[in-house]
């Protein structure tokens, strides 16, 4: 589905990562790698070191504290936010929305509009759609987009596939209304029939945890992992990513009648440096345009890889520069969606410690 | 396929691959195997094999690498 926005802007980045950096050599004795591989892996795919927040930290805590620090800054103000938009695979609590526990923590006005979306690798895309979408109502000028996920403590340390690459994020994005007619070019597709390639199995409603999905179990490929863990088919989404990501920046490019040589970065969700540089040379993109360097230094922290991506590598330079990016995220679900934004003149862009 | 081996030895100095007709299916490389052989291939053929060519199938043996690299435009 294209999706076309006008008269909105982002006017903030903000990313939220955890104090502590844990590096993949320490944490080799987990995995079943020979000391070859680690070395090769480590080059090739990223796996080198990732944070990770200690156990008990809830989304929440990260956005409120990322939240106070704008306060703070006097970069942002608390009576300006009409809307907040939570985006997460990792509520504080199945009920009620986290939206709300960040609205009573920051003390917001009763006058908005709290909203919690779950989605995964592709929730920062489709957290700026709701954010434009909002926008699009008289009396919502500001929105606040938080982009948040804690999921290692949902994947299992003995999981080579997926351990160590997962790090832990927030991100905290302000979306308001633009006098400019720039033009947003998006698009979004979804295909459920992919709906357990990437999945925790247990702890909802359908398989609720229980000392038995406690137990760790040996995928028969070395990885021992329970059905409270983290699961992915790697394989299945590899193919996924290679099959639909290059197709669907193609036709986002098409649609905005802009050739691919005229976007001045590519910042992708991260799942690692191999995967990011096969999607590159498919599409004829330049690696220095399309930064992969965000899991190799944090991890795969979901959609969060985005925001990180883009304040991790240019900063302060988006303070006063505007660049023509193309966004892109894709994964659970599946889904996969993309979008052409003019970013630049923001008045913050950086990353801070938890 | 001097190359290919010597790559292939290189990542499992252990196996012998001038045996196997299946290097997956006999256990001589898995897949984390494939993406540091893929990495070398592309290095050492100055070649990007196509995301959607990684397969297990187009590993198996030194034949379908082959047919693989010439397919992705390597000068073999």
């Amino acid at each position: 589905m294209n999706l076309k926005f006008r008269n909105k802007k982002i006017s903030g980045i903000l990313t939220i990562i955890p104090e502590h950096e844990r590096a993949f050599e320490d944490e080799l004795e987990n995995f079943n790698f020979t000391k070859a591989q680690s070395m090769k892996l480590k080059m090739v795919m990223g796996y080198d070191r990732h944070r990770i927040f200690d156990p008990g930290v809830c989304i929440s805590d990260l956005i409120v504290k990322g939240m106070n620090y704008l306060f703070d800054q006097n970069k942002l103000n608390k009576e300006d936010i009409d809307a907040l938009v939570v985006v997460t695979q990792s509520p504080d609590y199945l009920m009620p929305p986290t939206s709300t526990i960040i609205h009573y923590k920051l003390g917001l006005k009763q006058d908005i509009f709290c909203l919690d979306i779950s989605q995964g690798c592709t929730g920062y895309i489709v957290g700026l759609y709701q954010a434009f979408m909002l926008l699009e109502q008289e009396n919502i000028n500001k929105v606040v987009l938080a982009n948040a996920d804690i999921l290692s403590q949902k994947v299992s340390k003995k999981d080579r596939n997926s351990y160590p690459l997962v790090g832990d994020a927030a991100s905290i994005t302000i979306v308001e209304k633009d006098t400019s007619d720039s033009e947003i070019f998006a698009n979004i597709k979804f295909d459920g029939s992919g709906w357990d390639a990437l999945m925790i199995p247990a702890g909802g409603f359908k398989l609720p945890s229980s000392p038995e999905t406690a137990i760790l179990n040996d995928d028969g490929a070395g990885n021992l992992r329970s059905k409270d863990n983290l699961v992915m088919k790697g394989d299945a989404v590899f193919s996924f990513v290679q099959a639909k990501v290059p197709p669907l920046i193609q036709d986002l490019l098409e649609y905005a009648n802009t050739d691919k040589d005229k976007v001045d970065y590519y910042m992708f969700h991260q799942p690692n440096k191999f995967m990011l540089k096969k999607v590159a040379d498919k599409l004829g993109i330049p690696h220095e345009k399309m930064p992969h360097n965000t899991g190799e230094n944090f991890g795969n922290a979901s959609g969060v890889t985005i925001p990180t991506t883009i304040a991790f590598n240019l900063g302060e330079k988006l303070l006063s520069e505007k660049y023509l990016m193309c966004l892109s995220g894709f994964g659970v679900g599946l889904t996969w969606g993309s979008m052409l934004i003019e970013i630049g003149n923001l008045n913050f862009c950086k990353l801070i410690e938890y | 396929m001097e190359k290919i081996l010597s790559i292939l030895n290189s990542i499992r100095p252990e196996e012998d691959f001038t045996t196997s007709e299946d290097f997956i299916s006999d256990g001589l490389l898995d897949s984390f195997d494939l993406i540091s052989l893929v990495s070398e291939l592309d290095e050492n053929f100055s070649i990007s094999i196509d995301g959607m060519d990684i397969n297990q199938e187009n590993f198996k043996n030194l034949d379908a690498i082959k047919s693989l690299l010439i397919k992705n435009g390597a000068k073999l």
